[in-house]
């Protein structure tokens, strides 16, 4: 199959004309009727007619263009706004909702020449672990249907691992990239808050969204960050550092790189199977010429705590213009899971309890940075798990509200601080589900945790491993 | 019997006492700039008079996804307004989101400041009727957008309520006083000082009737207590202070005034309300009212119990303001002369009268006018220009400051005397018959007669009569 390529492996056999763009839509769109019925991955597909036009103009391009993405098909998550296509963010209140204009992150990949193949299933708004808090039907693993995909970017995972496309564009606000991926054996980065422009991405929580690439390989989240990243006019906390090359810094030495094991999230609550596969992982990056070292995280536990306070604080007022006057339906259209998460968070804002909730969260919020930034002192990067356990079974979570917080323990104090991190493949438990782990760095250190990523995939075979669905 | 009614008289007084209030009035100004663009995106902030809707775009429709980008230049006009306030400016400063649903606010917040706003601890000095001046302190000044308007229309016989989202997101200048205001006379000419202070400053049409300045008076009443049978003076004096320092308990805020003489009114019907209900043993309800200029009163819109939540927080789609000093002392250095200013200037460069000074200070543009004629002029003493311009009604935007000295000139050659010799006349005639200027001064009107009639046997220009009447006036007053 064609989309078993790497984005690199494809733009080569583009330019050589083993195949052509066109081919790889087609393959897409056949994949898309026969596996998304099972695993129920899109809310929106794109008109083939439409892709392959773009198709055909990209193959007219190829010739002298020196886009990386050009002619490479693609998905969004659907908190991302696409002019004149549906946009709902998973929610009944935006059913019908069309937008007169497109995120930049879209934008940038339509001026590399990306195709798009459509818009993809979700937790609504980002609210959940499990891509099963959704008006549009839980997205189903890949690896077991009756399995959940993770979230909330769960329908782009379950793309990416069922080769309905080539890569994806996720949204991270407390694991939503990295989860899923470590769900479905794809690999995912949550970026540094400001490396990617957030505009026209439906927001969750302000200060911690981030937009960021999700693929089959490290290098292929090297390819799309280098498209996306960057500056925008558009959104003020938008980073002026600049973009390096992250494609070429790829094979640049991992000798003498440390990376830390923070013990606080190995401890109970972890599945045996899971920190099995991260300590062999650490073996592996030893082998790379990686020091490995244990460290002390002490305010793990009051990662939840701190998300949860902010998280829904931003999200009730971030939802309060979904009042279906101006577009989209009215706000009874909400799941409960959502309305459960305005409610605490108007709650933490309110006269009276902003000071014993949001205030103290935020105080918590800065020991974090400081947290990290002590732990990433001492090394480059931290290695931790990304699930406490295998993918849930469909309805586990959405049974047991506490049960689905905590599904994020691990994801959820990243995002707070700002820092980004790589989620890879690293292992299968005994039951054929996926596992993966995280590589945790400094602000704007994109590049060394995806040379280290990068480095890991060329020992190992995990992230090229795909489901046969039945 | 005697000794009863001294009682009843003392105790008759001790109600009366207890009857007196001050009235206590801080107030809040809303103030739109003119800034090119909106204070969040790039549409057009002109939108007074436009076709509705027609100037929006995702940021200002509050969009999905949407997000805000700080104006640049709204900052530093409101940082420039406060400077010319003289506040602080700390060096660090947020946004804040205020939480409310209304139709008129897309995205179901306000982005404003909330505990940390560009310009705190200023101050404005007023000058009042008896001469005195006042100082009036100012507790902050902050920047926040606008809201959209709501119309409502009658559509194919249906009532309906129509939104036009030209003005969301138009920057908006929050000016809030402390409660150091006693009279509607001393909210009048202050409101009168700070609007002077924006057209100075350029950062704002303040056009009442556009809606453009946006004024809310708060009012509450508290007792003055005089002494009663104080058990010594320095006893009475301290509890005097206390009563001074402590604010009502109460306060009635009178929402979007839009002239000053209505503001005027409004407090002064607040006062009358409020003194009826506290002589009544009431406690007026803390609550918010409008000015009905129909019915000349204030009618109940909001009270306490429905006060907002507004549920503040810092916006987290806009990094912080951090100052350094060199840009503040840029900004501070580009603050053009203020009325103030100009007023000294005018009484100490060009002699002019305080009285003249500040009629011609009341508009930067005519101070501008005024100083280039003196500068053209060769042989017109300044106050003869400051007199053709405050008495004349001369249109400063058709008559070039050149023309205007060239026609005072003529004027002068005309009358065949000069102001300068004119001047020197009438001063002489003053000195000399010091009876008659006595007699004018204790209010004979012929004794004036008689100075212009002695002016006017060394003039010999009969056209000069009233201008001559004018001067001696003046200089007798």
């Amino acid at each position: 199959m064609l989309l078993d390529k790497t984005i690199s492996e494809l733009k080569i056999g583009l330019l050589k004309g083993e195949f052509t763009s066109v081919d790889l839509v087609n393959e897409c769109y056949r994949n898309i009727k026969t596996i998304n019925p099972k695993v129920n991955a899109f809310i929106t597909i794109v008109d083939q007619e439409i892709a392959l036009k773009k198709a055909k103009e990209a193959d007219k391009k190829l010739k002298n263009a020196n886009s990386l993405l050009l002619g490479i098909p693609f998905v969004l998550k659907d908190a991302y706004l696409s002019k004149d296509l549906l946009t709902t963010c998973a929610s009944d209140v935006l059913e019908d909702f069309i937008p007169p204009y497109s995120a930049t992150v879209y934008k940038k990949l339509e001026d590399a020449g990306a195709i798009l193949l459509g818009k993809m299933n979700m937790d609504a708004w980002g609210h959940g672990g499990s891509s099963e808090n959704t008006d549009f039907g839980p997205v189903k693993n890949p690896w077991n249907l009756e399995r959940v995909a993770g979230g909330s970017s769960g329908g782009p995972a379950a793309a990416i691992a069922t080769r309905m496309t080539s890569f994806a564009i996720g949204e991270d606000t407390g694991g939503s990239i990295r989860n899923p991926s470590a769900w479905c054996n794809t690999t995912g980065l949550k970026v540094t808050y400001g490396r990617v422009s957030r505009y026209g991405c439906i927001a969750y929580a302000s200060s911690f969204d981030s937009v960021g690439p999700m693929g089959k390989t490290v290098q292929d989240c090297a390819y799309i960050l280098e498209t996306i990243a960057g500056r925008d006019p558009y959104d003020a906390t938008s980073s002026p550092q600049p973009v390096p090359s992250y494609i070429q810094k790829l094979s640049e030495s991992v000798k003498g790189l440390t990376i830390g094991l923070p013990k606080e999230f190995f401890r109970e609550g972890l599945n045996e199977e899971i920190r099995n596969s991260i300590f062999f992982m650490a073996k592996e990056l030893k082998k790379l010429g990686i020091k490995i070292k244990e460290i002390s995280m002490p305010l793990f536990d009051y990662g939840i705590p701190v998300y949860y306070l902010i998280g829904p604080s931003e999200t009730s007022s971030n939802l309060a213009r979904y009042d279906g006057i101006r577009f989209g339906q009215g706000r009874e259209n909400f799941s409960e899971e959502t309305m459960r998460r305005i409610m605490i968070g108007t709650y933490a804002l309110s006269a009276g309890y902003y000071d014993a909730y949001y205030r103290k969260a935020q105080q918590a919020r800065t020991l974090f940075v400081r947290e990290y930034q002590k732990a990433l002192a001492e090394c480059e990067a931290l290695l931790m798990p990304v699930n406490p356990t295998p993918p849930t079974k469909i309805g586990e979570l959405m049974s047991d509200p506490l049960q689905n917080l905590l599904a994020d323990v691990y994801t959820t104090s990243q995002n707070p601080v700002g820092v980004p991190s790589l989620a890879v493949p690293c292992g299968f438990t005994k039951d054929n589900l996926p596992i993966g782990a995280q590589i945790v760095g400094n602000m704007f250190s994109e590049d060394i945790l995806l040379r280290i990523g990068f480095q890991y995939q060329q020992v190992t075979d995990w992230h090229k491993k795909y489901p046969i669905l039945k | 019997m005697n000794k009863n009614c001294l009682s009843a008289q003392v105790e008759k007084l001790e109600i009366e006492n207890f009857c007196m209030f001050e009235s206590i009035i801080g107030l809040e100004i809303h103030v739109e700039l003119k800034t090119k663009s909106k204070m969040f995106c790039g549409c057009a902030a002109d939108f007074f008079g436009k076709e509705p809707n027609s100037h929006c775009c995702p940021v200002c429709l509050g969009l999905p996804g949407a997000l805000p980008v700080p104006n640049k230049k709204a900052i530093e006009w409101c940082v420039m307004l406060g400077m010319a306030l003289d506040c602080q400016i700390p060096e660090f400063s947020k946004f804040d989101r205020k939480n409310y649903f209304y139709p008129d606010l897309p995205k179901g917040y306000q982005i404003s400041q909330y505990d940390q706003p560009l310009c705190i601890n200023g101050k404005l000095k007023i000058t009042l009727p008896d001469g005195k001046e006042k100082i009036i302190k100012i507790r902050r000044v902050h920047l926040e957008e606008d809201t959209g308007k709501l119309l409502h229309a009658e559509i194919n016989g249906k009532k309906s309520t129509l939104i036009d989202f030209n003005r969301s997101g138009v920057p908006l200048v929050e000016i809030v006083t402390e409660p150091d205001i006693r009279s509607s006379e001393e909210a009048r000419i202050f409101l009168k000082k700070l609007h002077q202070i924006i057209r100075y400053l350029s950062i704002s049409d303040a056009d009442m009737e556009k809606g453009s300045m946006r004024l809310e008076p708060n009012i509450s009443l508290r007792e003055i207590k005089n002494q009663k049978s104080p058990a010594s003076p320095s006893e009475a004096g301290r509890a005097k202070i206390k009563i001074d320092e402590e604010l009502p308990k109460y306060k009635v805020e009178v929402k979007n005034i839009n002239s000053f003489a209505f503001a005027k009114k409004a407090i002064d019907f607040e006062i009358k309300r409020q003194s009826e209900l506290l002589s009544k043993g009431e406690t007026p309800q803390q609550e918010t009212r409008g000015w009905n200029e129909k019915q000349q009163m204030t009618t109940s819109q909001r009270s306490k119990e429905e006060a907002h939540d507004y549920r503040y927080f810092p916006e987290p789609d806009i990094p912080p303001i951090c100052w350094n000093k060199e840009t503040l002392n840029k900004l501070r250095k580009n603050l053009p002369p203020l009325p103030d200013n100009i007023i000294k200037k005018l009484i100490k460069t060009y002699k002019l009268s305080l009285y003249d000074s500040t009629i011609i200070a009341d508009n930067s543009a005519v101070a501008d006018y005024f100083e280039k004629c003196v500068s053209l002029a060769k042989n017109i003493p300044a106050k003869t220009i400051a007199n053709w311009l405050i008495n004349k009604k001369i249109d400063i935007k058709n008559l070039s400051p050149d023309n205007l000295v060239k026609k005072i000139a003529q004027s002068q050659q005309d009358s065949g005397i000069t102001d300068d010799e004119l001047y020197k006349i009438i001063r002489n005639i003053i000195q000399n018959y010091p009876k008659a200027v006595s007699d004018y001064k204790s209010g004979k009107e012929s004794a004036l007669m008689f100075l212009v009639g002695m002016v006017m046997r060394e003039v010999k220009n009969s056209s000069l009569a009233d201008k001559i009447k004018l001067i001696i006036k003046e200089q007798l007053s």
